[in-house]
C-alpha cells in the first residue's frame, strides 16, 4: 500500500495532484520520506518555536537553516543536497516532548545529525534518545559543564570559558579590581552548578565567606525591588562590589530595569552577565545599562571582515535589517562547518565514523581565529568582556589571549576535578586520573 | 684642595645645565607641544592607559578646555582620528569642534572619526576629574554633582579647589556636600591628623546612608586605631538608623508589589469573581494590553516623537478597547456557549490562552518588544532613606484609578446596576426587562478591557512578550479566591496583604522559599475559609 503511493508520488504530475488534496498529503509526505532520503542528506533542527523558550531558540531555528541553503548553494555535502527537517518541541514545560521529537528526528526522519536544545534540562531529556539510536547532537548553548558524551559535541561555552574568565576581569585593574561578590541566579541546575564553581573559585582566590552573596529567584522573576537593594546594601560595605549573575532569559529586562531606576551605576557596582546577549538587550532600553557587563565568545560588534559577511548574510536571510546576531548563533556555525568538514572526511554521514571524525576538525570562528574540535567533545574559543553600549551592542574591553580550551570537567569542584574526558584515546567521559578507571554512564 | 674641588662642583654644574638646556631645547624643538596638547594626543592611541594618562595629564594642564574635554569624554562625544592625531568634539547641537582650540572646525571631519573608548575603571576616573574641575562651576546643579563625584572618589588632590569652593560657596546644600566631599578626602588623606579625621568621621556619620557606609566601611588598613573606633561606631549608628528605614522600605515594596498584583487581578475579579467564569486566558488580555502600548509607542515614534511623553494616556484607552473588544468576542464565540459547565471553560480559556499567544507569536515575532518609558515613569527619588521608583510610584497610583473606578461604574452607573442585577438573580433580571446576554458579553467585556489596563502598567515593568500574561495568570487567581470570590473589596485587600506579606518573607526566605510559604499559607487559609477574607452571604452565594 505505501510502496503504491510512494511510486506514483515519483510521477510529477501525479505528485501535483495528490499535493493538492490537503488531506491525504499528510500521509503521504511521511510514506515518501524514505524514497527521498536517498537524494538528500537531512539535517534536523530541533528548536523550541512556541512556549517560553522561542524567544531565544526561534532564532538558532532561523540560522540553522540559513547555513544549510548556503550549503546547498556551495554544492551540497558528497554530492547530495543537504534538507533541513526543523521540528518544534514547544519550550517547555513538557520538557519530554524533546525526547519525543529527538526520537522522530532520527527514526522517521532518519537525519544524519541534529542542531538542537537550549536549557540543560531538554539537553538532559534528549541524552538517553541520542545513545540509544546513536546519532549526534550538537549544543550551541554556554552550559554549566560537568558533562561530555560520546554522542554530543559542545559547541558553547564551559564554565572556564566564560564565567572564570569573566571573575578574573572583575579582580583585574580594568575591571574595577571587586573584592565582594553576588552571585545572582535562576533556580535551576545551570546557575546553581556555576555559581557552585566561581564559590570554590572565589574561595581559592581568597575571598572569604562573608564576602559572597548568593541569591536564586524562580523563572521569570519579575519584582526585583527588594534584591536589587539588597545588592545595594550588601555593596555599601566600602569594599568593591560586582554582581555575577546567572539570570536566565525572561526575568533579565525587569532586573535591568530595576538597577537602573533604583540608580545602581556600572561604575559603582558592574553587573557581569552569561545569559545577556545582543538578542536579549533588543527589548530594552539600554540606556540606564551602560557600562554593565556580559561575557562571551562572540560579540556581533566585533569588526572581522568574516562577521561582518556572517551579520550581512543573516540580515538579507531574514530580510529584517534590525536583526542582531548572538554567541549562539556563532556557534551553530562552528559547529555545522565542523561537521560539515568531518563527514567530508569521513567519506559518510554514518553517525559512528563522523564522531571518529569530528575531534581534531578545525572551522574558523567568527572572530577571526580557529576553533578546534577537542577530544572531550567541546570546543576551543576565545573570551571576549563586552560593556553594554548605549545602541544595545557591546564594545570589546577585555579579551583573553589566545584561545581556551573547553573543560568538560571542573577543576575547582571536589566531585569532578580529577575527572578528564577522551574520546579519542580513552574512549571515555569520565575518566578518574586517581582510580584510573571510567566512570561509564 | 678646595679650589680643585670647587671648580669640579661647578663644572658638574655647568655641564648638567647644559645637558637640561638641551633636552628642554629638543623637547621644544620636536613637539614644541604645549602639555595641554601633549595630554589631549594621549586620547588618539586608542588604549585606556594612555587614556588614563591623558586625563590625568588634562586635569594638570589648568586650561580651561579640559572640563570641557573631559565632560565630551563622560557623554561620549569626544572622538578622535587616528590618521591625523587630532580630538574632535561633537557638541549637542552635532557640530564639530577642534579640541585643540575648543572651535569649530573649518570643513569636513577627518574621515576616520571613532569615540574615545570607556570602561568602567576609566568612567570613575572621569566622573572624579570632573569633579574636581567642576567645583566652581556658575551652575549649582553642577556644583552639587561635583561635590558628590569628589565624595566618592576621595581624591587628595581635589582638596586645595574644595577649600576655594567652600569659602565661595553661597548655597547651603552645595555646601553641605561640599563639607561632606572635604570631610571624605580628610579621611582618606595619609597626611591628615587623627583628630581631624575623628571630626571627619563625625560630619560623614550624618549623612546616615549607605554611601556612608562605604565610605566609612572602605578605610584602609593602616588608619590608627582611635580613627577605627571611631569609624565602627559611626557605621553601628548608620545601620541602626538605616535597619527602621528598611522595615519602611519593605513596606513600599510590599504596596507595590500589592497593586501589580491588584491591577493584574481587578479584571479577573470582574470575569471569575462576579461572573463566575474560570478564565484561563485572562493573563493573554493583559498581554493584548501591553502590546497595544507597544504599537501605539512605534507609530509615535514614527509619527510624531514630541508626543512620546505621552503615549501612555493613549495607550489606556486604545488598549481597554482593543482587550475588551476581544473579550466580548470571545465571550460571544466561545464562553456564552459554556456557563455552567466550568470544567470545560476553563479547557476552552486554557486553549485560547495558548492560540492568543502563539498568534501574537506570529505576528510580532518571540522576541522581547522595546517599549519605552516616558521620562516620568523613569528614575527614582529619595524620601528619607528610601528609594522611590518613579515607575512604581505612578502604577500604584494608575491602580486605585482603576479600582476607584470600577467601583463607581459598578455603583453608579446604569450598566453597573444592570450587571449586578444579573449577577444577583439571572431570571428576576431578565423578567424585570435586561437583556441578560449583552450583560454578560459587556461584563466580560469590561474585565478583559481592564486587564488590558494593566498591560499597559506592566509594560512599564516587565517584558513585553507574548509570554507576559502567563507569568501573572496564578497570581491573579491567587489574589480573588484569597480575597473572596465576588468581591472587589476582597481583592484590593487580598492583593495587598499578599504584597506586603511576601516583600516582608523574601529578605529573611529568598525570593523562592517566599513564594513557596505564601502558597502554603494561602492553602492553610482556604482550608480554614473556603470563601476567602470576603465571604459573600445570601443568595447570591447559591447563584
Amino acid at each position: 500500500m505505501h510502496t503504491n503511493i510512494a511510486a506514483v508520488a515519483k510521477r510529477p504530475s501525479a505528485r501535483r495532484l495528490l499535493a493538492a488534496t490537503a488531506g491525504l498529503a499528510f500521509g503521504l509526505a511521511a510514506a515518501a520520506l524514505p524514497a527521498q532520503a536517498q537524494d538528500t542528506i537531512k539535517v534536523g533542527v530541533l528548536h523550541s518555536l512556541s512556549g517560553t523558550m522561542a524567544i531565544s531558540e526561534t532564532t538558532l531555528s532561523d540560522v540553522m537553516r540559513m547555513l544549510i541553503e548556503q550549503q546547498n548553494k556551495k554544492g551540497g555535502l558528497l554530492g547530495k543536497k543537504l534538507e533541513a527537517v526543523v521540528v518544534d518541541p514547544g519550550g517547555g514545560p513538557n520538557w519530554a516532548l524533546f525526547a519525543e521529537k529527538a526520537r522522530e528526528l532520527i527514526t522517521r526522519d532518519k537525519v544524519a545529525v541534529v542542531f538542537g536544545c537550549w536549557t540543560s534540562v531538554s539537553r538532559k531529556t534528549v541524552l538517553p534518545v541520542f545513545k540509544e539510536l546513536n546519532n549526534i547532537l550538537f549544543y550551541p548553548v554556554q552550559y554549566e559543564g560537568e558533562e561530555s558524551e560520546r554522542n554530543v559535541f559542545y559547541t558553547g561555552a564551559a564554565p572556564n570559558q566564560q564565567a572564570i574568565p569573566a571573575v578574573d576581569y572583575l579582580m583585574s585593574k580594568d575591571g574595577g579590581e571587586a573584592k565582594r561578590w553576588v552571585l545572582a541566579g535562576t533556580d535551576y541546575v545551570y546557575p546553581r552548578t556555576t555559581n557552585k564553581i566561581l564559590e570554590a573559585y572565589l574561595k581559592q582566590k581568597g575571598v572569604a565567606e562573608s564576602d559572597i552573596m548568593i541569591n536564586y529567584t524562580p523563572f521569570g522573576h519579575s519584582d526585583w525591588q527588594t534584591i536589587v537593594s539588597d545588592i545595594k546594601k550588601f555593596g555599601s560595605a566600602g569594599k568593591k562590589t560586582a554582581v555575577v549573575s546567572t539570570i536566565n532569559g525572561d526575568a533579565n529586562v525587569p532586573f535591568y530595569k530595576e538597577l537602573g531606576n533604583q540608580g545602581v551605576k556600572a561604575t559603582d557596582i558592574p553587573v557581569v552577565a552569561f545569559s545577556v546577549g545582543e538578542e536579549e538587550l533588543a527589548g530594552v532600553d539600554t540606556k540606564p545599562l551602560v557600562g554593565h557587563l556580559a561575557a562571551w565568545n562572540y560579540f556581533q560588534s566585533i569588526k572581522t571582515p568574516i562577521n561582518q559577511q556572517f551579520i550581512g548574510e543573516w540580515k538579507e536571510f531574514i530580510k529584517n535589517p534590525k536583526r542582531v546576531t548572538n554567541d549562539p548563533m556563532e556557534a551553530h556555525f562552528i559547529g555545522f562547518a565542523m561537521w560539515v568538514k568531518a563527514v567530508e572526511k569521513a567519506g559518510t554521514t554514518d553517525p559512528d565514523k563522523v564522531i571518529d571524525a569530528l575531534p581534531g576538525i578545525e572551522a574558523p570562528n567568527l572572530t577571526g581565529g580557529t576553533s578546534t574540535m577537542l577530544p572531550n567533545h567541546h570546543i576551543s574559543k576565545p573570551v571576549y568582556i563586552g560593556e553594554v553600549r548605549a545602541d544595545g551592542q557591546f564594545d570589546v574591553v577585555w579579551q583573553t589571549p589566545g584561545l581556551v580550551p573547553g573543560e568538560a570537567w571542573s577543576k575547582y569542584l571536589e566531585g569532578s576535578k580529577d575527572l578528564v574526558a577522551d574520546w579519542v584515546t580513552l574512549k571515555c567521559g569520565n575518566y578518574n586520573t586517581v582510580t584510573k578507571k571510567c566512570g561509564g554512564s | 684642595m678646595p679650589g680643585l674641588k670647587e671648580m669640579r662642583a661647578l663644572c658638574d654644574r655647568l655641564v648638567a645645565l647644559v645637558l637640561a638646556l638641551g633636552v628642554f631645547a629638543a623637547a621644544v624643538a620636536t613637539s614644541r607641544a604645549t602639555p595641554y596638547d601633549d595630554a589631549l594626543a594621549r586620547f588618539t592611541a586608542d588604549s585606556f592607559a594612555e587614556t588614563i594618562e591623558g586625563i590625568n595629564r588634562l586635569v594638570a594642564s589648568g586650561n580651561p578646555l579640559a572640563a570641557i574635554v573631559i565632560g565630551a569624554l563622560q557623554d561620549g562625544r569626544l572622538f578622535f582620528s587616528a590618521a591625523t592625531k587630532r580630538v574632535f568634539i561633537k557638541d549637542t547641537s552635532e557640530r564639530w569642534l577642534d579640541a585643540a582650540d575648543g572651535r569649530p572646525i573649518v570643513g569636513a571631519a577627518p574621515a576616520d572619526l571613532a569615540p574615545v573608548r570607556l570602561n568602567n575603571r576609566l568612567r570613575g576616573i572621569v566622573a572624579a576629574a570632573l569633579g574636581s574641575l567642576t567645583l566652581m562651576s556658575p551652575d549649582p546643579a553642577r556644583r552639587l554633582e561635583a561635590a558628590r563625584a569628589v565624595f566618592k572618589s576621595h581624591d587628595p588632590n581635589a582638596l586645595p579647589a574644595l577649600d576655594q569652593a567652600i569659602a565661595k560657596e553661597t548655597d547651603a546644600r552645595v555646601k553641605q556636600a561640599l563639607l561632606e566631599a572635604r570631610a571624605s578626602v580628610i579621611l582618606y588623606l595619609d597626611s591628615a591628623s587623627d583628630p581631624d579625621k575623628i571630626e571627619a568621621i563625625g560630619m560623614i556619620r550624618q549623612r546616615g546612608d549607605q554611601e556612608a557606609l562605604a565610605l566609612l566601611g572602605g578605610l584602609p588598613g593602616s588608619t590608627s586605631a582611635p580613627v577605627k573606633k571611631a569609624a565602627a561606631e559611626a557605621i553601628a549608628s548608620i545601620e541602626n538608623g538605616l535597619a527602621v528605614w528598611a522595615a519602611l522600605q519593605n513596606m513600599w515594596y510590599g504596596l507595590s508589589l500589592g497593586s501589580v498584583l491588584l491591577l493584574a487581578a481587578i479584571g479577573l475579579a470582574i470575569t471569575f469573581g462576579v461572573m463566575g467564569v474560570i478564565n484561563m486566558a485572562h493573563g493573554e488580555m493583559v498581554m493584548l494590553g501591553a502590546y497595544t502600548t507597544f504599537v501605539v509607542q512605534e507609530v509615535i515614534r514614527a509619527r510624531q516623537p514630541a508626543l512620546f511623553d505621552y503615549s501612555l494616556a493613549i495607550a489606556i484607552p486604545a488598549a481597554f478597547v482593543v482587550a475588551g473588544t476581544v473579550g466580548i468576542l470571545v465571550e460571544r464565540g466561545i464562553i456564552r456557549f459554556l456557563y455552567g459547565r466550568p470544567l470545560e471553560t476553563l479547557l476552552a480559556t486554557w486553549g485560547l490562552s495558548l492560540i492568543l499567544q502563539q498568534s501574537i507569536r506570529t505576528a510580532f515575532g518571540p522576541t522581547n518588544k522595546d517599549v519605552g518609558n516616558p521620562s516620568w515613569m523613569s528614575g527614582a527619588f529619595e524620601l528619607g532613606q528610601i528609594t522611590i521608583t518613579n515607575n512604581r510610584l505612578w502604577i500604584i497610583v494608575f491602580t486605585l484609578l482603576v479600582f476607584a473606578g470600577l467601583l463607581g461604574l459598578l455603583r453608579f452607573t446604569r450598566l453597573g446596576l444592570e450587571m449586578r442585577a444579573v449577577t444577583q438573580n439571572r431570571a428576576m433580571a431578565a423578567s424585570m426587562g435586561i437583556r441578560t446576554s449583552r450583560i454578560d458579553a459587556l461584563t466580560f467585556g469590561l474585565g478583559s478591557g481592564i486587564a488590558g489596563l494593566a498591560g499597559v502598567a506592566l509594560s512599564q515593568i516587565d517584558n513585553v512578550s507574548p509570554n507576559l500574561g502567563q507569568g501573572y495568570i496564578i497570581d491573579s487567581f491567587m489574589v480573588v479566591v484569597f480575597g473572596g470570590v465576588g468581591n472587589l473589596w476582597g481583592t484590593l485587600l487580598g492583593a495587598f496583604t499578599l504584597g506586603i506579606a511576601n516583600k516582608f518573607l523574601e529578605p529573611y526566605a529568598g525570593a523562592v522559599l517566599g513564594k513557596i510559604i505564601i502558597l502554603v499559607l494561602i492553602i492553610l487559609f482556604i482550608q480554614k475559609r473556603p470563601r476567602g477574607l470576603f465571604a459573600l452571604k445570601g443568595r447570591a452565594v447559591e447563584a
